[in-house]
């Protein structure tokens, strides 16, 4: 049990990747596809975020008091971490991969965009956005272009 | 003997800045070409931006063989703290194959389009391109995990879109594409899932530092994980056999153009960053990287080099045909990188470039075809020949090279594939890549019976000879074929610096 605790988020993150998956690949229908692909790449997003996460850790911006005014450059301060490490012994959490996952997000959201438009297409082309549906159409299709023997 | 550094005349402030012009030029001419008011606008920014990024490519390798390892530091901020574009020869070579096949598909597309895709559509249409361009040459010129990956998917979502416009010709191009943006993307996460354990594991993205602390780590189960993560993810973009379930539909459905660029350059792209994983940043000799190479690359691509090339010999649709042709060529280059030597990658990469032009000769061929008859049976493409000579003898010349006829490229590639595995003492794989190439000699037997030697079906469409837009940049590409089949110094060149490089790293 305290093996879970200790490494729940990634329990959550392996969880919500496999829901996902088995969304992407088990659901007949286009737009719970590109859900389940949704969620299995945010999942990587909490990922990223957790490995980042330092217990205790504060955002990384530059704590530093300003030695003209006194004021510490970033506000507010946590009166708690002040008084437990000072200003220049604040603890802070690993900021690159929140960057990472702030351009991952933009490029999910952009799949997601174009699947999506995909979809609508599918649905004007055929009709149906159920992929059995869509395959027997595709079948018809194919067997005009190919005539059986 | 051509001097790669004689080759190309840029003033030394453009050539400094060459590594970066190469990624932003295409990239800013999408921008430009989504904006043109008109198609024939979009088309001639299109083919700027492709010479442009095409010119600066070679002034990139020309730098890469004199220095041995360009680096390019992006906003100042040195490595491995900021980003920077590490090119060696190998990505220099795989810079000049995107250069030069995306110049040659942008002139093509001007006419090609025309047959293919919705007139609305044309500026998106070229838009699309560059932006597949851009990202392939960035994918192949970064020295950054993550921001490989970001390429990578600005290039794969051009892809989407453009194999998604095929649909003015053949409806199930629509499901084709969402078919590839679903295993598309999940091969993408899964390289990203890969990168983060690597980086859990590292504490950094850039690839040469990535190596530097991997190389103690290879007992780790993180980094175990990241490796089985990025090689299934960049399997699926790279079309490895069993991954390739996307690829069939998406090279038929989607226009021609779209079948150019995948097969020539999108796939190898993907390999490229492969190979780059596999041999420079993850250490060699490790025991769960040898194993993965004999028993899981080795076994893989060889049943899919016999396998997909069965599927061909029996498909009938000439597009499907060449596709699975594809996902077996693939096989055979995959087989010379599972020897993990120098010899055995330098022949592969010389495949890699000899398959990329091969390919694009053959796809742009049936689109030259596809201006006067809709057909994808291939019955339908009989006695084409007669009406369209230099068009058929074109696609003919691609698969002449396909089955690796002497005097041309794919021969020579062939050999040295065939060479390097006995060489390693690994005959069983000179033995599938013989097999392979018989049963490629009998689907490449069809298709050219058809065309040649078969009277036209009474009734059906006459084909007509392509205008000289379309017919000239495809004879370039089949001449390339020929020329580098006679004298391939240029690309051995290259391919031999590249593999050297990466075994003398940590040998």
């Amino acid at each position: 049990m305290s093996w879970i605790a200790s490494h729940f988020n990634y329990v959550v993150v392996v969880i919500l990747m496999m829901a996902g998956l088995f969304i992407v690949f088990s659901s007949g229908n286009l737009i719970k596809r590109m859900i389940g692909l949704a969620m299995f790449q945010t999942s990587t997003g909490l990922f990223y975020i957790t490995l980042s996460k330092v217990s205790g850790g504060t955002a990384a911006i530059t704590l530093k008091a300003d030695s003209e005014t006194g004021r510490a450059l970033a506000a507010p301060l946590d009166p708690a971490y002040v008084e437990q490490f000072g200003v220049d012994g604040v603890v802070y959490s690993n900021p690159l991969p929140h960057v990472l996952i702030l351009t991952a997000i933009v490029v999910g959201v952009a799949t997601l965009a174009v699947g999506l438009a995909i979809a609508v297409r599918i649905r004007e082309a055929y009709g149906t956005v159920e992929a059995d549906e869509i395959n027997a159409l595709s079948r018809v299709t194919a067997e005009q272009a190919e005539p059986s023997p | 003997m051509i001097v790669l550094e004689t080759l190309y005349v840029a003033t030394p402030a453009l050539t400094a800045q060459a590594p970066i012009l190469a990624i932003v030029i295409p990239l800013l001419g999408a921008c430009a070409a989504a904006m043109a008011p008109s198609a024939r606008a979009a088309w001639m920014i299109s083919v700027a931006a492709a010479v442009f990024g095409a010119w600066m490519a070679l002034a990139v390798a020309g730098e890469a063989m004199r220095e041995g390892v360009l680096v390019y530091v992006l906003g100042g901020f040195d490595p491995p703290m900021g980003i920077a574009l590490r090119i060696d020869a190998m990505g220099a070579l795989m810079g000049l194959l995107i250069g030069s096949v995306g110049t040659l598909a942008a002139v093509f597309s001007g006419h090609s389009l025309v047959a293919e895709v919705r007139p609305e559509k044309h500026t998106l249409f070229q838009a699309g391109f560059l932006l597949c361009q851009a990202g392939l040459t960035g994918l192949v010129f970064t020295g950054d995990a993550f921001n490989a990956f970001v390429f990578l998917e600005v290039s794969s979502i051009g892809t989407y879109a453009l194999v998604a416009v095929g649909e003015r010709r053949d409806r199930r191009a629509l499901p084709a594409a969402f078919n590839y943006l679903i295993m598309g993307t999940v091969g993408a996460t899964f390289y990203v899932i890969g990168v983060g354990f690597l980086y859990a594991a590292t504490g950094t993205l850039n690839m040469v530092d990535m190596a530097a602390r991997l190389a103690t780590l290879d007992q780790s189960m993180a980094v175990q994980a990241g490796f089985a993560f990025i090689l299934a993810g960049l399997g699926v973009k790279a079309a490895m056999f069993p991954l390739h379930g996307w690829l069939p539909g998406a090279y038929a459905g989607g226009p021609s153009l779209i079948s150019v660029l995948l097969a020539a350059t999108a796939t190898k792209a993907a390999i490229y960053l492969m190979v780059r994983f596999m041999f420079e940043v993850f250490p060699q000799g490790a025991a769960f990287g040898e194993a993965f190479l004999t028993w899981v690359l080795a076994p893989l691509a060889a049943t899919g080099a016999i396998v997909c090339s069965l599927q061909a010999v029996f498909a009938r649709e000439l597009r499907r045909m060449i596709a699975f042709s594809s996902v077996a060529q693939v096989g055979f280059i995959f087989l010379g990188v599972s020897l993990a030597n120098a010899d055995g990658l330098s022949a592969s990469l010389f495949y890699m470039v000899a398959h990329g032009l091969m390919k694009a000769t053959m796809f742009m061929a049936l689109g030259a075809l596809a201006l006067s008859i809709g057909a994808r049976r291939l019955d339908d493409f009989a006695g084409v020949a007669r009406e369209a000579p230099w068009t058929a003898v074109a696609f003919a010349i691609g698969a002449a090279s396909l089955v690796g006829t002497p005097l041309t490229m794919g021969f020579l590639a062939k050999w040295g594939l065939i060479e390097a595995a006995i060489a390693s003492g690994k005959v069983w794989i000179a033995v599938v890549i013989a097999a392979g190439s018989v049963l490629t000699v009998i689907y490449v037997g069809r298709m050219i019976e058809a065309m040649f030697f078969r009277p036209p079906l009474p009734g059906a469409p006459r084909a007509k000879e392509a205008p000289i837009g379309v017919l000239a940049p495809l004879l370039v590409l089949a001449g390339l074929s020929i020329w580098f089949g006679f004298d391939a110094s240029l690309i051995e060149q290259l391919s031999q610096a590249g593999a050297a490089r990466l075994f003398e790293v940590r040998p």
